[in-house]
């Protein structure tokens, strides 16, 4: 009976991590991801706690954090000192996933298609979508750069939202930051902790 | 006389165009005074724009789907010598064959039925031309109420006015197959263009404001991001991760 027991608690878990991981095709990997997030966000029975954590989690586990924190610190972080990487890197996460919940708790429901996906390397393909909002604002196309390193792991670096990359923005917004204040890591650090505290 | 006020017009260019290839778009003009104008116009916005456009907003979607074909159709004139001076005879196809249905079948640009026929021009300036002609950005500021530009565009601001015909018709009161306007007219487009824009863009502006850190430095990358897709007629597929793809 309790061998029973077990075996029924591990097919649980089994299945329940079958069910969050999303396929290993990029295309695929975009397509399931986004439809379960717009499935999720829209559901106006679930709270914002709730969509919140839901949010935190996809990113974390989806979402290449640690390449896209260093990206978008350029240069600075071949000369930075190891604690001040490390520092940021925690405080970056932090940023990102505050700013990314802050954007999409707020989401109404709109119509997701992946168009295509197109292997620029081993490492990258870019996988283009659109998204028609329900409100009937115009259709948006985001093409998605995802890291394929580890075919069996797609992970996320970029958003490019109609020719636009939130990477880009990001680094060249940190960029401005650190040449205005003789590339001082610790006065981004700061300012990203001040953004955390509002 | 003559030959002087050439030579003059001719160092002038030059020296404009040597500012323009050595200057990178990164660079600033005089960004303490482009911050300034900067927060000049965002209280701009958020006293006069934001709050038309979310009145805009408001407004049934068949009107609003109505006035952005008209704004859109009248701004795809401009596409028109441009792709002509840049040799883009596809480009130029699109923008002639666009104009023609919708300005006739489409009732004055109030419907876009080109579009469902293929024709979907992209909107082509004298900036742009440059940009395709290899001219470098040069450095970059903010204009007051126009907002961000650079060197060449806003250079291309000012011809974009000289070879426009809807302009050439509305500002100079010239006349083009017996139709002439004034400045209300020009502005008036121009104005319902912007307000159309920034309603489209409400929860994006809202969005980029909350979540930036230095939002002047946020709209100088996308500005300059949007130039370069425009200038290519593409995305742009800048590649820099460098190290981190290992």
């Amino acid at each position: 009976m309790k061998k029973l027991s077990i075996y029924l608690f591990l097919f649980v878990k089994l299945s329940c991590g079958i069910a969050e991981a999303y396929s290993s095709d990029p295309k695929e990997f975009v397509g399931e991801l986004v439809n379960d997030a717009i499935s999720k966000l829209s559901d106006k029975s679930i709270s914002i706690e709730e969509k919140e954590k839901f949010i935190e989690k996809i990113a974390l586990e989806n979402v290449d954090i640690k390449a896209l924190g260093l990206y978008t610190l350029g240069e600075v972080r071949k000369s930075a000192e190891k604690s001040d990487l490390t520092n940021y890197q925690k405080t970056f996460e932090k940023y990102f996933l505050k700013s990314l919940t802050s954007r999409l708790t707020d989401y109404s429901a709109s119509k997701f298609e992946v168009t295509e996906a197109e292997q620029k390397s081993s490492n990258y393909t870019i996988v283009s979508s659109k998204i028609n909002p329900s409100d009937g604002s115009p259709e948006i196309k985001i093409d998605w750069r995802i890291y394929t390193k580890n075919p069996d792991k797609p992970l996320i670096r970029d958003l490019i939202v109609e020719g636009l990359s939130l990477a880009r923005t990001q680094k060249e917004e940190f960029s401005s930051i650190l040449s205005s204040n003789n590339n001082n890591i610790k006065i981004l650090i700061k300012k990203l902790e001040e953004f955390l505290k509002n | 006389m003559l030959l002087k006020q050439i030579k003059i017009l001719l160092f002038t260019f030059i020296i404009f165009f040597t500012l323009l290839n050595s200057a990178k778009a990164s660079n600033e003009c005089f960004e303490g005074v482009s911050r300034s104008v900067f927060k000049f116009n965002m209280a701009f916005d958020s006293i006069v724009l934001e709050p038309v456009a979310k009145g805009y907003n408001k407004l049934p979607r068949v009107i609003k789907s109505g006035a952005n074909n008209f704004t859109s159709n009248i701004a795809t004139l401009l596409s028109i010598p441009n792709s002509l001076l840049q040799g883009n005879f596809k480009e130029l196809g699109n923008a002639t064959g666009s104009i023609l249905i919708n300005s006739t079948v489409g009732i004055l640009g109030i419907f876009n039925p080109a579009e469902k026929l293929g024709f979907k021009p992209h909107k082509e300036d004298v900036g742009q031309t440059l940009g395709v002609y290899g001219f470098g950005p040069g450095c970059y500021y903010v204009l007051p109420i126009l907002g961000p530009t650079t060197l060449r565009d806003s250079f291309g601001l000012v011809v974009d006015s000289f070879i426009d015909p809807f302009a050439h018709v509305t500002i100079r009161e010239n006349e083009i197959f017996g139709i002439s306007g004034n400045e209300l007219d020009y502005f008036s487009v121009k104005g319902t263009g912007a307000i159309d824009f920034r309603s489209n863009n409400i929860n994006n502006f809202d969005s980029l404001e909350k979540n930036s850190i230095d939002l002047y430095s946020s709209m100088k990358s996308i500005y300059l991001q949007d130039r370069q897709n425009k200038i290519k007629n593409s995305v742009s597929e800048q590649d820099d991760w460098g190290s981190l793809d290992n």
